[in-house]
């Protein structure tokens, strides 16, 4: 009999799949976003295994070429290829981006459960560490690592991923609060479940699509900060193509060769656009409740 | 509200009080010694440890940390090991550049971001909600420091109207100074515009489907009495938490918005410091920057009380 409960419920998740799949394909922002999206992995992915030229080689009797059939935008004051740079420099984007939303996920979440779970004195005192935390912006922090150890990528990932945790600590907390008024969660409390059962169990599987979409938001920004970091030198260090540091060697240059400052901020636009549309997306088609007036 | 504001404001001090730790911890106690970064790898010994009592850096931790604070009250912050200089002065003379800029940038930000937001709010869903919107989502995503470039790009190297950097200071008036605020302002404001217009455009929707409004167009008030009357009023409460929040980004964004623009701010302060292993001025620099952020947000919460009586003490 163990079988049955399986058989019955594959079906209607795929279903539930299904229905999502159907209706994410007709909804604009996130077909867009998820298009740019997948336009800037596919970039990274690509720039693994081919690039036009090398992303690393410097020949500098080749410098600041404008776009020609062989390099299509050209190349810069080194002599690198611009299109090669770009594919690269997606990679630490989403390096960067990946590692800080998961510190920001796995501390803010954890302790927003914990902190909507207990309540009392062990909230107050996550919730004031929280809204201290806020005090420092990435680019403080970052600033503060790159005095003490020096800049660099884990400076840089380390500063954008402490500065999401108290976002991801008030989203869990406000939304798990929710639910921990909800009947259901009193149905499993009255049924014997502890504290931490219900969380796991019943609190976190109804949060999800709320972090989801908090996630690509954050990811967003994390994008921003990390393009920052690079621009001021304190991120990605050269000889990794990134592509805030493509746009402060290109500022150097605006008089000769300005096309060099548009393409990197072009990118970074797309990504975070990109990311900022598929979010409104999800929020509309995972949590309808929460969609934003549009 | 007397409660709620002494509640506040205890928290305030409370913050602050840890940010300090913070700060002293990471800059202060973390590996390495000041006066041996300062003098490089091949200093002696002898000079290093002179040097050290010198900068009082041989005493205890909680001693410098309570010297520090201390010293913070009076408005003592130290030398600059760098300049010699005291630290307070230099910061000061930064501030005169940075607490204009993000001044005016805030300014620019706020009449943009309303403007826009109760234009669109006004025409829910006609073509030019949609277009502001569109451009909104655009503006979102735009890196800060890209659009200064591009600011740059336009108004200093093809129309030459503007400078592409520096500052002209405030002794030959108001004017030369601002002139050079003008494209970074410009740039900090466009992005926090969008996102704010965005935020005023939902406060505004939001309050529109209020039965109170509904009352106030009965009673034969028209759509424009309503939405300056009692819309607006209704509406700034999440305009200004999100308008808090975006001041201490916009500090946070001076900082870079300094180095595109070669501007000598407490962004390019830090920076300079950084370079120079000047530990002290960084120190400093970031706590007031942290400190900003925080009696900003302090003032935001009060002032909600003030705008909204409802809110109570256990909302905090």
């Amino acid at each position: 009999m163990s079988s049955a409960p399986t058989i019955t419920l594959a079906p209607a998740a795929a279903r539930r799949a299904n229905g999502f799949w159907r209706r994410a394909l007709r909804h604009r922002s996130f077909v867009l976003g998820g298009a740019l999206c997948l336009l800037v992995l596919f970039a990274a992915l690509l720039s693994l295994v081919w690039t036009p030229w090398s992303a690393y080689d410097l020949d500098v009797a080749a410098k600041l070429r404008p776009p020609s059939a062989s390099h299509w935008l050209g190349t810069d004051v080194l002599g690198r290829d611009i299109v090669s740079l770009l594919l690269v420099g997606a990679r630490a984007t989403i390096l960067v981006g990946i590692i800080a939303v998961g510190i920001g996920l796995t501390f803010g979440v954890g302790l927003g459960l914990i902190a909507a779970a207990r309540r009392g004195w062990t909230e107050e005192l996550i919730m004031r560490m929280s809204d201290f935390t806020f005090a420092f912006p990435a680019v403080l922090s970052a600033i503060m690592l790159a005095a003490v150890v020096g800049p660099g990528m884990v400076t840089s990932i380390t500063a954008i991923g402490i500065f999401q945790i108290p976002v991801f600590v008030r989203v869990t907390r406000g939304s798990a609060g929710a639910i921990w008024a909800r009947e259901f969660v009193l149905a499993a409390r009255a049924s014997g479940k502890g504290r931490f059962r219900i969380t796991i169990e019943h609190v976190l599987p109804n949060i999800m699509s709320v972090l989801i979409v908090q996630a690509t938001i954050q990811f967003a920004l994390a994008i921003l900060a990390e393009a920052a970091l690079s621009y001021l030198g304190l991120g990605t260090q050269p000889p990794t193509p990134s592509w805030g540091r493509m746009l402060n060697d290109a500022q150097s240059l605006l008089f000769q060769s300005p096309m060099l400052a548009v393409y990197p901020g072009m990118a970074i636009a797309i990504a975070v656009l990109g990311l900022n549309l598929l979010g409104d997306g999800l929020r509309d088609l995972l949590d309808p409740r929460l969609s934003r007036e549009r | 509200m007397s409660v709620f504001v002494l509640r506040r404001f205890l928290t305030l001090v409370a913050t602050l009080l840890g940010a300090s730790v913070i700060i002293f911890l990471v800059l202060d106690a973390l590996p390495g010694n000041a006066a041996e970064t300062l003098m490089g790898a091949d200093a002696s010994p002898d000079a290093i440890r002179a040097l050290t009592v010198k900068l009082g850096l041989d005493q205890p931790l909680l001693t410098r940390y309570v010297h520090w604070i201390g010293g913070m009250l009076v408005g003592d912050l130290g030398n600059s090991y760098a300049y010699g200089t005291p630290v307070a002065g230099l910061i000061a003379e930064r501030l005169a550049l940075t607490i204009p800029l993000a001044i005016l940038s805030m300014a620019i930000t706020v009449v943009l971001a309303l403007a826009a937001g109760i234009y669109t709010a006004a025409n829910h869903n006609r073509l030019g909600d949609v277009g502001v919107m569109s451009l909104t989502q655009i503006g979102i995503a735009l890196p800060n420091f890209w659009f200064a470039i591009l600011l740059i790009l336009l108004f200093a190297v093809k129309l030459q109207w503007l400078s592409a950097g520096g500052f002209a200071g405030w002794d030959d008036g108001i004017w030369p100074g601002v002139k050079s605020l003008l494209l970074p302002a410009v740039s900090l404001a466009v992005v926090q515009a969008a996102i704010l217009a965005r935020v005023t455009r939902s406060a505004v929707l939001e309050v529109l489907r209020e039965d109170f409004v509904r009352t106030a167009r009965a009673k034969g008030l028209s759509r424009r009495e309503v939405l300056w009357q009692h819309v607006l009023r209704n509406a700034m409460i999440p305009v200004m938490t999100v308008m808090g929040l975006q001041f201490a980004n916009l500090l946070a964004g001076t900082i870079v918005i300094e180095n595109v623009f070669y501007l000598p701010g407490l962004g390019r302060l830090i920076f300079q410091s950084i370079a120079n292993r000047d530990l002290i001025v960084v120190r400093n620099c970031v706590m007031l920057l942290a400190g900003m952020v925080v009696v900003v947000n302090f003032v935001v919460d009060v002032l909600y009380a003030y705008i909204d009586p409802r809110i109570k003490v256990h909302d905090l």
